[in-house]
């Protein structure tokens, strides 16, 4: 992922933006382990999904996530490889363009009880079958959460994504999920910011103090210019100004 | 010095950035239309005899003078919107208008010739029932208003109170109305329903209750619906039950007497009678001793009380409206009967004989496209012989108000439905005839070569004379002064300009009424008056045709939806003469839940409408066999969303060939917490110039361009100031994938979001700092595009990269959206109507998220204005200069045919129309261009190089002879 220069403004602008973004990536398998030995407030819920040539979903269970709550939850997935006839109905899928979809259940990762966790309804999301096919079952699926720690939706996309029609020859591509997983809170957006622009206007204002000759007043700068501009005019006004006034004045 | 020329130069710098209209440019591009909305209480000046005044107040909250000789506003007060600021009564008095304001919590004065307040006051708390002004002896110098508890007695000249006394059992008795008969007593009139009628007499001096009596009324339940006090206090009321009317003179009597109805007139009639206008509560004269009944839907009597006894005076049968007005000693009834089906016609009648006026017979034609006369106002004097004259102003249905003078000359007319647009299109207007001619060549089949020629040649000379006449026209024109010549726009010379710069406006009003407007001058062209509207609607305006397919005629949709039921239909009319279409529209039997239109055309060039019922079906509008063969075809590539915002779920569908649906994506934002508030896709005809931006160091950050994006806005539902948030979730409509979820934490609504090309813009209220921000979020693809040809949501697997900042708007706002040109090549403004009635314009580059907090070499390359937290609003920003625009509700944009020009029209409570140049008017000639400048110094150009040409030819001959 290419992200130079915008980063880096987003870094400056944004302290939070960081700290809150919860990007957990983690390939399957090595973080299992560990949330398997952190038990006490990990909990899962199943992952399904449904391919089907007539795209009448019929969901099965195709892994187990486990959430952990907390202030920065976190998420791992254990599943199974697909066996040989979903292997050939994948397949099948993919040549009439029908849908792959996925689906979690509605779930409250803040809650204490597993009672509470769980909600009505489920989450659903999809990708065309063959770009499932033709990236040899490499996912992302991102779950979102809303402030309070709901589940409010659920994403996959395959990398890469296109469907170019290139036939997948080998089985054993297709046996083994590559699944990318993350979860993801809302980001904080900024507010204006008050405190560096002010601390920035101070820091011009204390340069400016340091040279006087910036801080001279406009008067005190160009008296000569505006004198000589002021005894030009007058001299052009009356051919014959009184002497002593003129003297006066200036 | 060089500081001086530095500050010169940043002179010259600003001044070259103020866009702000010349002075001799006011009204030449822009219009404003000012109205009142539907009137609930008028007046007529009539203190002074000459006088051309009429006062209304409406219940848009508004209080106004009307100049009855053009129907022009003298003056105008706009109170809060809301219950806040509704007119709850209107009494006048010589040269002064006395309101109640707000549920009775305000009472003012206004001085009616200017419409400078004379003073206000606020009254004690109370439910607001009943006003009156109280005289004595022919003079007014008192106003008493009753609440719910309280009756209290204001001077008119000052508004100070003179008294106030709580009602005596005020707990059981519904105290409803007060009458003061100009003798020093002040009626309190209250009921218990179907029980009594307790009536209080208060001293005018001091408030003393100088008798209080009750009178046994076992059928009466309300006395302002059924009561009024007629001659020298006697109340009269009708029982609809019984079928008769009851009687009380308030000075003497304890015992309401009883005359059936059917002793002073035998009739027959279902329909219950009641009263009508005889506005005795609001007077201050003595009240008549004469009133009308309302026997049937069309059926009034006029009754005279003369010595005790009840007289029938006349029998009006059919008569729609009937209204009484008084002038001199002269008291008249002004009557409208059905005369036939396109005309009403209006009569005097004497008030004390009941006999018909000669020579007042006054014709009223009903608009074939309007509504049905609703209310009648007279305005009756004297003329010199003595005899009565009257004008009226007839109220229709559909919230206009007619003018007429006798014979039935229309003087005016006003569209008051106009100050309640709902929603908006901008329509082309069509080529004109000769142009038409020269287009319709190439639509027919061709027929011979010979014949093609000749139609050629002869349309073309027909082109030819168009031109002379054209030419002559303006030769004609121009000697004549400016003023004079007139451009009267009908519907028949109707024709696009050259850079369509003109177009027509078809207005969707909240009465129902639609509205064709010339953008140019904004007269309107057509008004079509839907009557079967329902009570709750929603409306969404398709543009299904446009003019560009001659010769069939352009098509738009209406989309009628009762909010309560969900049923919705159609109307389908041709926008630029407003006339129903002869195509109709599919009945609807089921609920709609999502409208759509598609790219997709028939074989007529109509736009594919397509409608999703709560069964989540599919139909199509044209459905022809075309149309369902096209969407066989397309149908895996239609999706649509459905948005619940009760239940907080959003739901993605697959269209499929049979038209039934699939659900394939959901998500569920839990209602607890959160509610959806508002969703903002793209603008279909939006187009962007520039895939991406240049950056500082010649590199290219694309823009993240997604055609289905949709800003999802959602609000807490904990308003406590700490714990309240803003949401931003924008969601991918055909995947339903969240791109990017943001939350502003300690803000609330009303959040106001526009969403353009990759940006979203929003706008919140900040409780944490008390003010107006701004947010702005971008999206970029990154440093290289993923797939630069053609963009598909089911084929973008990486994220965008997520700009956003934010800014302190000093000031709160009514509505927002972002200009709109032809190519997107011009730089975007956002226009924003504020409260005050100025629209702003405020380019988009101050609202970046990529402005730097440290000024680098690389951002000044790029022209990034260094970050400051606050945006300031210059004064030259705002396009409308003094035009105020009242409560401006929405600001609609359209691109014209000048790439640098933008239409906009904001409408609220005005509607106000004119033109933008958010990056100036880089293609077009200023108005002052020196045309003879430059074509003389060609011409010099030219014979120098002759002449110099000749001299040299003459050099080298001279030098070859030599």
């Amino acid at each position: 992922m290419a992200r130079p220069l915008p980063f880096k403004i987003a870094v400056v602008s944004s302290v939070l933006f960081i700290v809150c973004t919860n990007f957990v990536c983690c390939n399957n398998g090595r973080k299992v382990g560990d949330v398997m030995d952190t038990e006490f407030s990990g909990f899962s819920v199943p992952l399904e999904h449904s391919f089907e040539v007539d795209d009448v979903a019929k969901f099965r269970v195709r892994g187990a996530l486990v959430l952990k709550a907390g202030r920065e939850p976190s998420v791992s997935l254990t599943q199974s490889q697909l066996s040989e006839e979903d292997r050939t109905k994948l397949k099948d899928v993919a040549a009439v363009d029908g849908l792959y979809r996925v689906r979690v259940p509605r779930v409250f990762l803040q809650a204490d009880r597993q009672t509470e966790r769980q909600m009505e309804g489920y989450l659903t999301a999809f990708v065309r079958a063959c770009a499932m096919v033709e990236s040899h079952l490499s996912d992302v699926i991102s779950l979102h959460t809303d402030v309070s720690g709901y589940l409010i939706g659920v994403s996959i996309v395959t990398l890469p994504g296109a469907c170019r029609g290139t036939e997948v020859e080998d089985e054993v591509d297709l046996e083994v999920f590559n699944t990318t997983l993350s979860i993801m809170a809302p980001v904080n957006a900024p507010g204006p910011e008050t405190a560096l622009f002010l601390e920035r206007m101070e820091m011009e204002s204390e340069k400016k103090g340091k040279n006087p000759q910036e801080q001279k007043s406009f008067f005190a700068k160009y008296w000569y210019l505006i004198l000589g501009g002021a005894i030009f005019l007058m001299v052009t006004n009356s051919a014959q100004p009184p002497a002593g006034g003129g003297r006066e004045q200036s | 010095m060089a500081r001086l020329i530095w500050l010169c130069l940043k002179c010259i710098m600003l001044y070259s950035t103020v866009q702000a209209v010349f002075e001799d440019q006011v009204g030449k591009f822009d219009w404003r239309q000012q109205y009142v909305g539907k009137v609930r209480f008028s007046h007529f000046d009539s203190h002074v005899q000459s006088s051309k005044k009429v006062l209304v107040a409406t219940e848009n909250n508004v209080f106004a003078s009307l100049n009855t000789r053009t129907g022009e506003l003298f003056w105008r007060h706009v109170d809060k919107t809301g219950p806040e600021g509704n007119i709850d009564a209107l009494l006048q008095h010589g040269q002064d208008a006395v309101l109640v304001v707000g549920n009775g919590r305000l009472l003012r004065s206004w001085e009616i010739n200017i419409g400078g307040l004379n003073w206000e006051i606020v009254l004690d708390s109370g439910s607001f029932q009943s006003a009156c002004l109280v005289g004595q002896q022919d003079t007014v110098k008192h106003v008493a208003v009753l609440k719910k508890t309280i009756i209290s007695l204001h001077y008119l000249s000052n508004g100070h109170q003179k008294w106030i006394e709580n009602l005596p059992e005020s707990e059981t008795v519904d105290y409803q109305a007060v009458y003061s008969g100009g003798n020093g007593e002040v009626y309190a009139l209250g009921v218990v329903p179907h029980s009594h009628i307790a009536i209080v007499a208060y001293s005018l001096e001091d408030g003393e209750i100088i008798k209080q009596i009750s009178v046994e009324a076992p059928w009466l339940s309300n006395i302002q619906a059924s009561c009024s006090v007629i001659d020298q206090g006697v109340l009269t009321c009708v029982d609809s039950a019984t079928v008769s009317l009851y009687m009380l003179d308030l000075h003497l009597q304890s015992q309401m007497t009883q005359i059936p109805l059917q002793v002073l007139f035998p009739f027959s009639s279902p329909y219950l009678p009641h009263f009508l206008c005889v506005n005795a509560f609001f007077h201050s004269r003595p009240p008549l001793s004469e009133f009308l009944l309302q026997l049937g839907p069309e059926h009034h009597l006029l009754l005279q009380l003369n010595n005790g006894h009840i007289v029938t005076l006349r029998d009006f049968k059919p008569a729609m409206l009937v209204s009484f007005a008084t002038t001199g000693e002269k008291t008249v009834a002004a009557v409208m009967s059905p005369k036939n089906k396109t005309a009403c016609s209006i009569n005097l009648f004497s008030g004390e004989t009941g006999r018909r006026l000669l020579d007042t017979t006054l014709i009223f034609n009903l608009d074939p496209n309007g509504g049905k006369p609703e209310k009648l106002y007279v305005q009756a004097f004297l003329k010199k012989d003595d005899s009565v004259g009257y004008r009226v102003i007839v109220q229709t249905e559909d919230h206009t108000l007619t003018f007429i003078q006798q014979p039935g000359r229309v003087m005016w007319t006003r569209e008051e439905a106009l100050s309640d647009v709902v929603t908006m299109e901008m329509v082309d207007l069509p080529l004109t005839g000769t142009q038409a001619e020269l287009e319709g060549e190439f639509g027919k089949k061709a027929d011979g070569l010979m014949s093609m020629v000749l139609k050629r040649l002869s349309s073309q000379l027909i082109l030819l004379q168009a031109w002379i006449a054209h030419l002559w026209k303006l030769f004609y024109d121009a000697r004549k002064p400016r003023s004079q010549v007139k451009n009267d726009v009908t519907i028949e010379n109707l024709s696009r300009d050259e850079f369509n710069l003109q177009k027509m406006m078809v207005m969707v009003t909240a009465s129902g009424k639609l509205f064709g407007i010339d953008s140019k001058t904004g007269s309107i062209l057509w008004r079509h008056y839907l009557n079967n509207i329902p009570s709750n609607p929603a409306f969404k305006l398709m543009v299904q045709r446009t003019t560009a397919h001659f010769p069939h005629p352009p098509q738009c949709t209406l989309l009628i939806k009762d909010k309560d039921t969900g049923l919705a239909t159609l109307h389908v009319f041709n926008p630029i003469f407003g006339k129903k279409s002869h195509i109709s529209p599919p009945p609807l039997p089921q609920p709609i839940l999502q409208s759509l239109i598609l790219p997709l055309m028939d074989q007529d060039y109509a736009k594919v409408l397509l409608l999703v019922d709560d069964q989540y079906k599919v139909s199509a509008f044209p459905s022809t066999k075309n149309v369902l063969q096209q969407l066989q075809e397309m149908a895996s590539s239609i999706f649509f969303y459905l948005i619940d915002s009760s239940q907080g779920r959003l739901s993605g569908y697959r269209l499929r060939t049979d038209l039934s649906t699939e659900l394939i994506w959901e998500v569920v934002v839990p209602t607890e917490v959160q509610r959806i508030v508002s969703v903002k896709g793209k603008r279909p005809n939006e187009h962007v110039h520039s895939q991406g931006r240049v950056m500082g160091d010649r590199s290219v950050l694309y823009k993240y361009l997604n055609p289905n994006l949709l800003a999802v806005v959602l609000e807490s539902t904990d308003l406590h100031q700490e714990r309240s948030f803003v949401g931003i979730l924008l969601i991918d409509g055909v995947t339903g994938r969240i791109i990017h979820e943001a939350v502003q934490r300690k803000a609330r609504g009303p959040v106001h979001v526009v969403h353009s090309e990759n940006w979203v813009v929003y706008e919140y209220w900040s409780t944490k700092s008390r003010r107006n921000e701004f947010s702005v979020i971008e999206l970029y693809e990154g440093m290289e595009l993923y797939n630069s040809t053609v963009f598909s949501s089911l084929d973008r697997p990486h994220a965008p990269q997520v700009l956003q900042q934010s800014y302190i708007f000093p000031s709160s706002i009514s509505t927002m959206e972002a200009t709109l040109t032809e190519k997107g090549i011009t730089s975007r403004h956002l226009l924003i109507g504020l409260p005050s009635g100025g629209i702003l314009s405020l380019p988009k580059m101050f609202l970046d998220p990529r402005r730097p907090e440290i000024v680098t070499e690389q951002s000044r390359e790029e022209n990034l204005i260094p970050y400051a937290p606050e945006l300031l609003i210059r004064t030259e920003w705002f396009i409308n200069y003094n035009q105020t625009v009242s409560r401006v509700r929405g600001i609609y944009t359209a691109p014209s045919g000048l790439e640098s020009t933008c239409l906009v029209v904001a409408y609220g409570l005005d509607i106000y129309q004119t033109r933008v140049y958010p990056s100036k008017q880089f293609d077009v000639l200023k108005d002052d261009y020196d045309y003879m400048l430059i074509s003389s110094v060609l011409l010099a150009l030219f014979f120098a190089t002759m002449i110099s040409k000749r001299l040299a030819e003459v050099k080298l001959l001279n030098r070859a002879w030599r």
